[in-house]
């Protein structure tokens, strides 16, 4: 079991309390697992030209000035560093080919969780209640969150291995399930260049995805693909910039409840979760169908 | 007016499900603000008669044995599963595995139910207003299940001794089954089952029943063997 979670806001209103939305959401379904916990925000609060590198150390405290530092300048001057646990975000306006080279080729113990212009990633080992006090996840505003709380079994119990995968920009993935077939399509992704941060099942089909976006797919079309090309249980919840998507198997054993107002679309593992949410009594509640792509 | 009502914003779940398992029988009982919980009404073998006040979660009904269950709302997974007498009734839409194994009783949803439904029914009864999604009947051993509406794909696969009635269109039927004429005796059960659940939508004479084709129930060693 695993519990998956997406938040898409239609009403701005309600974008000062997506963090305090999506906490009660996630706390419900640390039932379905207390391995580790992840929850990408969506928020338009640095400019158009400039993109966010949520950046993960296991060690605290860590020199992330000295970190930054390390990268000889290829954040660029006018670049931010905002730490909070063991997480630090940095903006900056700077080329994000290179930054991206130069943190994958610098200080090893530093991971990337996510980049883009609206994405911030958090995400540790433990407790739903825990991760989301730690990184403040309730006074959060934003668009869109997508969340995770994860009971292992394809692969260890570590904060690299937690979900929301984030692998390109603004683009993330949480999974409900296990892939039968994630090693051969891992392979394949290897031999055209792409490269892997873990051994987890679900980085597999996010880099699949995200290799698709990249060559023009649109977010239904690339599921449509994951359908094709990956053999398991999924109910997956994918988010790009402006949309959220969600896909289940051909069995559809892994659950999934859509609820759907007029300020939001709500997607949980389990109806129980979403109980919290304002005007829920009036909202339409259905389950996505085996194979169904649905995009909002 | 009810006799006892419970409310799960002030008492835990166990606390719930402890104090009705109390009560004598033929108490009314009404359960507000069930909020998507889980495993309510559970376990119970005295005849009381419940209402759950608006969505309920996974298990309602479950492995009960007497009570009179109607949820005012939907439910998820597995309503009703393992029933042994006693009915649930669902006014609005059911999640995967409506009844699944159950072996008395009855669970009638009023709207849609979902994947699987009545899957490895053991001699209860199911009967879905709406529609049922796919996989329903997978392996059902012995009951009836009565649906108004379509039927998604692989109705009934690998059925046993349960028989099938579906009102509306069936996707695509499972392995080893086949469509049978209705016998006098069929529409007197349907009869029967319109006038208890009130799909009165239901048309006797549209109905189509569904039961195994028993080819799976030998193995042929001479199946695809060529001398």
């Amino acid at each position: 079991m695993c519990g998956i979670v997406g938040l898409k806001l239609k009403n701005p209103a309600l974008e000062n309390q997506l963090g305090a939305l999506t906490v009660p959401i996630l706390d419900c379904l640390a039932s379905r697992g207390e391995d580790s916990t992840g929850i990408a925000i969506y928020t338009h609060d640095i400019g158009k030209s400039a993109h966010k590198y949520s950046l993960y150390n296991p060690e605290m405290p860590f020199d992330w000035e000295q970190y930054v530092g390390s990268l000889d300048g290829v954040f660029g001057d006018g670049s931010t560093l905002t730490v909070q646990a063991r997480q630090a975000l940095v903006v900056s306006e700077a080329d994000p080919v290179q930054i991206l080279s130069a943190i994958r080729h610098g200080d090893p113990t530093v991971r990337l969780f996510g980049y883009g212009n609206a994405i911030d990633v958090f995400k540790e080992v433990g407790p739903a209640s825990v991760v989301c006090e730690r990184y403040g996840i309730a006074n959060r505003a934003g668009y869109m969150a997508i969340g995770h709380t994860r009971m292992a079994t394809e692969s260890a119990v570590t904060t690299e291995h937690s979900h929301p995968f984030a692998v390109n920009a603004d683009v993330c993935l949480v999974h409900n399930g296990s892939f039968s077939n994630y090693a051969s399509v891992r392979r394949d992704l290897v031999d055209h260049g792409i490269h892997f941060d873990t051994d987890n099942d679900s980085e597999v089909c996010a880099r699949f995805i995200g290799r698709e976006l990249a060559e023009g797919a649109t977010m239904a079309d690339a599921l449509k693909t994951v359908l094709k090309t990956f053999d398991g249980f999924y109910s997956l919840v994918v988010a790009s910039e402006d949309s959220m998507a969600v896909v289940r198997d051909s069995f559809a054993c892994k659950p999934m409840v859509v609820a759907e107002t007029d300020d939001y679309v709500a997607v949980a593992s389990e109806y129980h979760a979403l109980a919290e949410l304002p005007g829920i009594e009036d909202a339409r509640v259905f389950e996505p169908n085996p194979e169904e792509v649905l995009s909002w | 007016m009810v006799d006892v009502e419970y409310s799960c914003a002030s008492m835990t779940l166990r606390e719930i499900n402890v104090a009705l398992r109390a009560l004598p029988d033929g108490t009314t009982v009404r359960i507000s603000e069930p909020r998507g919980c889980h495993n309510l009404v559970v376990g119970l073998s005295n005849k009381i008669s419940v209402e759950i006040d608006g969505n309920a979660g996974y298990f309602i009904g479950g492995l009960c044995d007497g009570p009179d269950i109607t949820v005012n709302g939907s439910v998820g997974w597995s309503v009703g599963e393992n029933l042994m007498a006693g009915t649930v009734r669902v006014k609005g839409n059911a999640s995967e595995s409506a009844c699944a194994s159950s072996h008395g009783g009855m669970v009638i949803v009023e709207g849609d139910a979902s994947s699987r439904a009545g899957i490895s029914l053991k001699g209860g009864t199911l009967c879905v207003g709406g529609s049922v999604g796919h996989m329903s009947g997978f392996m059902a051993q012995a009951g009836t299940i009565f649906i108004g509406g379509d039927a998604q794909g692989s109705l009934g696969d690998s059925l046993y001794e349960a028989v099938i009635y579906v009102g509306g269109k069936v996707s695509s039927l499972g392995s080893d089954t086949k469509v049978e004429e209705l016998t006098d005796v069929d529409k007197k059960t349907l009869g029967e089952l319109i006038a208890t659940t009130g799909f009165d939508h239901v048309s006797i004479d549209n109905v189509t029943k569904i039961v195994s084709a028993k080819t799976l129930y030998n193995f042929d060693a001479l199946k695809d063997q060529k001398y």
